[in-house]
């Protein structure tokens, strides 16, 4: 199973970092990042591999969550099959 | 990997335009539970319903977060009680207690069923179950009841629209310290469907599997903020801007409704085409119709731009989804829909607006506050004329209007939460009870005669 983690905010030094070491905190491993920085507004979104994942997918999502309160970032971590569906025939 | 622009779409829909799954319903057949003894049946359907759904809660609930969409509500239909309480012959309020007890086990908010389908006339249990709802609303919580009176095939039953129009009364008067609420959990239909997943009027056909999955969607804001974008575009742009954006709420709903059919090893039904409205903030139809080009909803070419979204919805769900049932298409109860509470409240939509709509749009006259002295036969009129219209286009409409007993023009009920509020609608006050105490059948219409 994979999913995919979206990363919204102010960009600050060591987003990066501490999302994937979340993921690895989990062992979630990262298949593929994107970023972009438009104006100074950080977007990041990261494909990682759940198929050994340590804990349960909802602890991870709600870590994910906490993580994004803490350094003021909108982070969601959603099953990659709602975007396909929702966007292939 | 998916394009960036797609993903951040999605999460667009879902956090700022209320984009949610509305409904996972299962329906569950009682047939097996019937029993003369009323006490043994009713403990067979506790059992048979907290059997079935005894994961659904939690199920609805993993599915949730790991798609990170929000799924609103997990509820239940089940067989018309009035076919299941026939054979023991006397009031059937303890099955609307075994249910309510049913729902609170398995944490469900609302159980649908408590029905009698009398479209032709009146079979054994049926008298019975409908004269028993006011008081089975009233004593139990999360119980709703639907009565169907009229059909195209068979055409509409006067006797069943006068009863109803007293029951829709008493449903209110029983429970006036709850501001009339009872009647917000009764539908009366023409051409009921068999697998709707909505509340108040869903129930599970004879028809249909032993138990199965059907979903109901959502998303006007999604439709609106998708509009906003094209402020100059034509109608035929519009429709289709309407047709790609209910194909992408229709797909999550599909891939939700496969995901719950799966891990709770129940057949997947249907998924219902819908747009349901809240009374949030961006959650509206009304808007939908005002982003078109209305100032406000109620106006005149209301009609005409409801009946462009509705079959503008239909088309681009039709290809999401394996299969599709329910009421599909857009829905306009009132007091749920914060453009429809504004434009009832500023006089601009009126109930013979609305009436109009039901004619181009999926359900009927839905959640609206009529005044506490409307006599039962105007009432009952109300449903025979909403009948007609669904009898006559061989759709589905109901009528689920709350006498708001002891108020007038000018005041409101109030239910906080989903159902919202809803200013008490001026109706005509000549009388139709010559008409409705006729009594009988009105015959079905030429459109019956297909075969």
């Amino acid at each position: 199973m994979r999913a995919i983690i979206t990363v919204i905010g102010k960009d600050t030094v060591g987003i990066l970092a501490k999302v994937s070491a979340k993921c690895a905190s989990h062992n979630a491993n990262v298949i593929e990042v994107t970023q972009s920085i438009l104006q100074d507004l950080f977007c990041m979104i990261m494909l990682v591999d759940l198929s050994k994942l340590s804990t349960s997918f909802a602890t991870l999502a709600d870590d994910m969550a906490e993580l994004g309160k803490e350094e003021n970032l909108s982070i969601h971590t959603m099953h990659e099959d709602i975007f396909n569906c929702m966007h292939h025939i | 990997m998916i394009n960036a622009y797609d993903i951040l779409e999605t999460i667009r829909m879902i956090q700022d335009e209320c984009l949610d799954i509305r409904t996972i319903t299962m329906g569950i057949s009682l047939l097996d539970c019937i029993d003369s003894d009323i006490d043994k049946a009713c403990e067979k359907v506790y059992n048979k319903i907290t059997t079935c759904a005894k994961d659904l809660v939690s199920v609805g609930e993993g599915i949730e977060k790991e798609l990170g969409i929000p799924i609103i509500n997990k509820r239940i239909s089940v067989t018309p009680i009035a076919i299941v309480s026939a054979a023991c012959k006397c009031s059937p309020v303890k099955f609307a207690i075994a249910m309510d007890k049913a729902a609170k086990a398995v944490g469900v908010n609302l159980i649908g069923g408590y029905s009698a389908l009398v479209q032709k006339g009146f079979s054994a249990g049926d008298i019975e179950l409908i004269n028993s709802i006011p008081e089975a609303l009233s004593c139990t919580e999360r119980v709703c009841s639907s009565v169907n009176v009229g059909s195209t095939k068979t055409g509409i039953n006067l006797d069943a629209c006068k009863l109803m129009g007293k029951i829709v009364r008493e449903c209110a008067e029983q429970t006036v310290d709850k501001a009339c609420f009872g009647a917000a959990k009764l539908v009366v239909f023409c051409n009921a469907v068999e697998d709707n997943p909505f509340m108040a009027g869903a129930f599970h056909g004879v028809g249909e599997p032993d138990c199965m999955i059907n979903v109901g969607v959502s998303g006007p804001g999604v439709v609106r903020a998708a509009l906003a974008k094209y402020p100059d575009a034509d109608i035929t742009e519009i429709a289709n801007i309407i047709k790609k954006t209910s194909y992408k709420i229709t797909r999550v709903g599909q891939l939700v409704g496969q995901l719950a059919s799966k891990r709770l090893g129940v057949p997947f039904g249907i998924v219902d085409l819908s747009l349901a409205p809240t009374p949030a903030v961006g959650d509206s139809v009304a808007h939908i119709l005002e982003e078109i080009g209305l100032e406000q909803c109620g106006t005149h070419g209301t009609t005409a731009t409801l009946a462009l979204l509705n079959d503008a919805v239909k088309k681009g769900g039709v290809m999401a989804c394996s299969k599709i049932g329910g009421l599909s298409g857009a829905f306009i109860p009132v007091s749920e829909d914060a453009g429809m509470i504004d434009a009832a409240k500023s006089g601009v939509l009126c109930i013979e607006k609305l009436e109009a709509m039901t004619a181009v749009c999926s359900v009927g006259l839905d959640m609206i506050v009529v005044p506490g002295d409307t006599p039962a036969d105007t009432i009952s009129a109300i449903i025979a004329d909403e009948a007609a219209i669904g009898m006559v286009n061989s759709k589905t409409t109901a009528v689920r209007i709350i006498p708001a007993i002891g108020k007038e023009v000018g005041e409101e009920l109030d239910w906080g939460g989903l159902f919202g509020c809803g200013p008490v609608m001026p109706l005509k006050t000549a009388s139709a009870s010559k008409f409705i105490n006729r009594g009988g059948q009105i015959p079905a219409p030429m459109q019956s005669l297909k075969n």
